[in-house]
């Protein structure tokens, strides 16, 4: 299939939709699949957060303020939200070194390519190591539970431990994954043809893209997190 | 494998640019809370700034800029159609409030 003979816009999405084979032209199924995923998880995260919303309009009683909750103090000094402004600025950079990295695998410059994945990978873990300093802070200096907290409506902890919680899981599983496909491309097992481990298919540099989609996403849901939970 | 599939191979420079205004947009949006804003005007900033640093993951990062439209639209209506789940529930969670707030005070 020669993609720059197909129509473009408009005409060919008509032109994909209607033909009677494959829809995602010049797409791996891998890759269409793993988009596929990633709306299905936007579904699970939009019922969170807006089930979020929905308990916090609902409350007759005051929510926490989150800038005071999440506040850290340095040097004497509070700085509200500190913490999650770090959060987010590393989840960012994790992002931006996940598409050079994406970038380099098309180019197959293993050893780059390699170095990047590692850096993402090390990026995600920091994030998931500051949410746990987070996390135990809430717990055991500040009697957070999920059924209720010294800050104002008992809903908050419920909402911050399931919503914060299902996006670590998320990011750790996107750590462990990373690990992974770092250590098939330093081995070069998508230019030897190497089969893999629980597929026994061979593979490419397209998995690091599709790795690639998954991360952004991780990044993705973090930007709605941080809008609706902690700003709002 | 690959030869037949389209390589997202892209100028790192793009990448660097999109790293740089994701920082920038996250700068805005954390001061919006430093900066004690309220009401409506925090909520549009915030609400701007989400959708700006999104839209930038999503077409640059996600290379949906680049992926045909057969794919785009498959993914950006249903997240669409999010917003109309988010206005019931909007009008759901403001009928709870009075209901409650209504039988507070004239069931006591």
């Amino acid at each position: 299939m020669n993609r720059s003979t197909l129509p473009k816009g408009w005409d060919g999405f008509a032109h994909d939709w209607a033909a009677d084979q494959k829809v995602f032209k010049g797409m791996s199924w891998g890759k269409a699949m793993m988009w596929i995923f990633l709306l299905s998880d936007t579904f699970i995260f939009s019922c969170l957060l807006i089930s979020l919303l929905t308990g916090r309009a609902s409350t007759a009683v005051s929510w926490p303020d989150a800038s005071v909750v999440f506040g850290l103090e340095v040097f004497g000094v509070s700085v509200p939200l500190l913490l999650i402004a770090i959060m987010t600025f590393v989840l960012i950079s994790s992002s931006g070194t996940m598409a050079i990295a994406v970038k380099y695998g098309y180019e197959k410059n293993r050893k780059l390519c390699t170095i990047f994945l590692l850096l993402t990978a090390l990026c995600g873990a920091a994030f998931v190591s500051m949410q746990a300093f987070e996390w135990t802070k809430l717990i055991v200096h500040e009697g957070v539970s999920p059924w209720g907290n010294p800050f104002g409506a008992e809903q908050f902890g419920a909402f911050f431990f399931m919503i914060t919680g299902f996006h670590g899981t998320h990011v750790t599983i996107g750590v462990i994954f990373l690990l992974i496909m770092a250590r098939k491309v330093w081995r070069g097992d998508f230019d030897s043809g190497r089969r893999g481990y629980f597929t026994t298919m061979k593979s490419d540099y397209l998995a690091i893209e599709i790795m690639g989609l998954y991360w952004h996403f991780v990044d993705l849901v973090w930007v709605f997190i941080f809008a609706f939970f902690y700003l709002w | 494998m690959l030869k037949h599939y389209k390589k997202q191979s892209h100028e790192i420079g793009v990448y660097l640019w999109i790293w740089g205004l994701l920082f920038v947009f996250s700068f805005f949006s954390y001061m919006v809370d430093y900066l004690n804003f309220e009401g409506t005007f925090r909520w549009t900033l915030i609400v701007i700034f989400m959708l700006s640093k999104a839209a930038l993951i999503m077409a640059i990062f996600m290379h949906l800029f680049w992926e045909r439209y057969a794919i785009v639209n498959v993914l950006l209506w249903p997240m669409t159609l999010m917003l109309l789940f988010v206005g019931i529930m909007a009008a759901e969670s403001e009928y709870t409030l009075f209901t409650r707030l209504f039988y507070f005070i004239a069931g006591s």
